[in-house]
């Protein structure tokens, strides 16, 4: 890891484990949370969101040296947006049942920040190849991790994964999990996990300087990844 | 006047925007820390969402519905809030310094805070009358404020206790919001019909 400009496989890396979106940055919680009580849906919300960043970070980059400084935020929006519209149609089109299940949190894509981060960390100051690859890499990075939640939340809530029923001998499934607050418990208990896991020594010293630098619109975020430090 | 209160306490109590539909986690685990912070912040987004419900509800049916434009919902109503929040805060400036001194520093964050995009959708999705929108925007915002404080009295205690190395930070407050969204799921049984 000499070289001074980051291979493309890294980059992808990074977005999976080292800078994942959901467990190290925590960026995005709103779907992470909210539409994760099967692990189909987590599938399915983890592919909406890569094909909008992964757009998103493609177009900005491409537009990066057109777009004005000043403006550059409803600039974003706008492309955002419109992803976020073109996934809409396609999932109404081709999935209407998962469109259905997730409701409202696929237009929701739109303030999603891991997005907003991207195209305000990556995209705007990297050339579209590998902002291209960061796009894959975090929306990946994003499905892994919400599928993850999704799956916990299903075996332990249902008894079920991806709609098999697994453990219809074993013990009677809590319906507390797939309820709102076993969303809370069972994502903080796995990001407890995955600290320990990767060895994170303090987890707030990483987010500051990677998304301390964050946009204006998503400092919220910013500041829940500094564990609500500024502000 | 009876829908309206049914409105009103649902979006406060049943449906809480934060601890049951997820909406607005962001400025909720990020503002929390303190009780003053979270004030400002609850009292900015109820202020912008209120506005953002009335102006969202004509754009959507005087300017989308007429023009079979429907589809274009998303963009539309991210752009109007993105406006609306720069020009309350342009406003507010101007003509109320006082309170543009209390909101000023909460309000930029607004425009990417689901819950004022998402209360938009879902007057949609409940073909909910102009009145009844600005209500039901009134009441996340005041739902909003609610769950905001409760969970920051809670955050500062948490500040002083000891915890394990990889709880720290995030995932202790999750842990936190999941206990206070328990004692919320009490109010499921109160629907108001």
């Amino acid at each position: 890891m000499e070289k001074k400009k980051k291979s493309l496989g890294s980059i992808f890396l990074d977005g999976i484990i080292n800078q994942n979106p959901a467990f190290r940055l925590l960026l995005g919680n709103c779907p992470s949370l909210a539409i994760t009580t099967l692990a189909k849906n987590g599938v399915g919300m983890g592919l909406a969101a890569t094909f909008v960043l992964v757009g998103s970070n493609l177009f900005i980059s491409l537009l990066r040296k057109i777009i004005p400084e000043k403006v550059r935020i409803p600039c974003f929006i706008v492309v955002i947006a419109s992803f976020t519209t073109i996934v809409e149609m396609i999932m109404a089109a081709f999935l209407p049942e998962l469109d259905k299940e997730l409701g409202i949190y696929i237009p929701l894509i739109v303030v999603n920040c891991i997005i907003f981060a991207r195209a305000e960390m990556f995209a705007q100051k990297n050339p579209p190849v590998e902002s291209f690859m960061d796009g894959i890499g975090m929306g990946t990075g994003f499905m892994i991790a919400i599928t993850i939640i999704g799956s916990v939340r299903e075996l332990l809530g249902s008894g079920t994964w991806m709609g098999i029923p697994v453990t219809v001998n074993l013990f009677e499934p809590a319906t507390f999990f797939i309820l709102p607050p076993g969303g809370f418990l069972v994502m903080g208990l796995l990001i407890a996990l995955f600290n320990k896991v990767f060895k994170v020594k303090d987890p707030r010293t990483i987010e500051d300087k990677e998304v301390g630098c964050c946009a204006v619109g998503c400092q919220g975020c910013a500041n829940a990844a500094n564990g609500g430090e500024t502000v | 006047m009876k829908e309206l209160f049914a409105i009103l306490i649902g979006a406060i109590l049943v449906e809480n925007f934060v601890l049951t539909k997820f909406l607005g986690i962001c400025p909720f685990l990020g503002v929390s820390q303190k009780t003053s912070t979270a004030l400002g912040m609850s009292g900015a987004v109820t202020f912008v969402l209120v506005i953002s419900q009335a102006v969202t509800w004509l754009t959507n049916e005087y300017l989308l519905k007429p023009y079979g434009l429907e589809y274009l919902q998303t963009i539309a109503f991210i752009l109007v809030i993105a406006t609306l929040v720069q020009f309350v805060e342009t406003v507010l400036k101007k003509t109320m310094p006082a309170l543009y001194k209390a909101l000023g520093v909460y309000l930029p964050l607004i425009t990417t805070n689901c819950a004022v995009l998402g209360s938009a959708l879902i007057f949609v999705e409940r073909d909910y009358t102009f009145i009844q929108s600005v209500v039901f925007g009134f009441a996340a915002g005041l739902g909003f404020t609610l769950a905001l404080i409760l969970f920051s009295g809670i955050r500062e205690r948490l500040e002083t206790a000891d915890i394990p190395e990889a709880f720290k930070g995030m995932p202790i407050t999750l842990i936190a919001a999941s206990l206070v969204s328990i004692t919320f799921m009490g109010f499921a049984g109160l629907i108001i019909s």
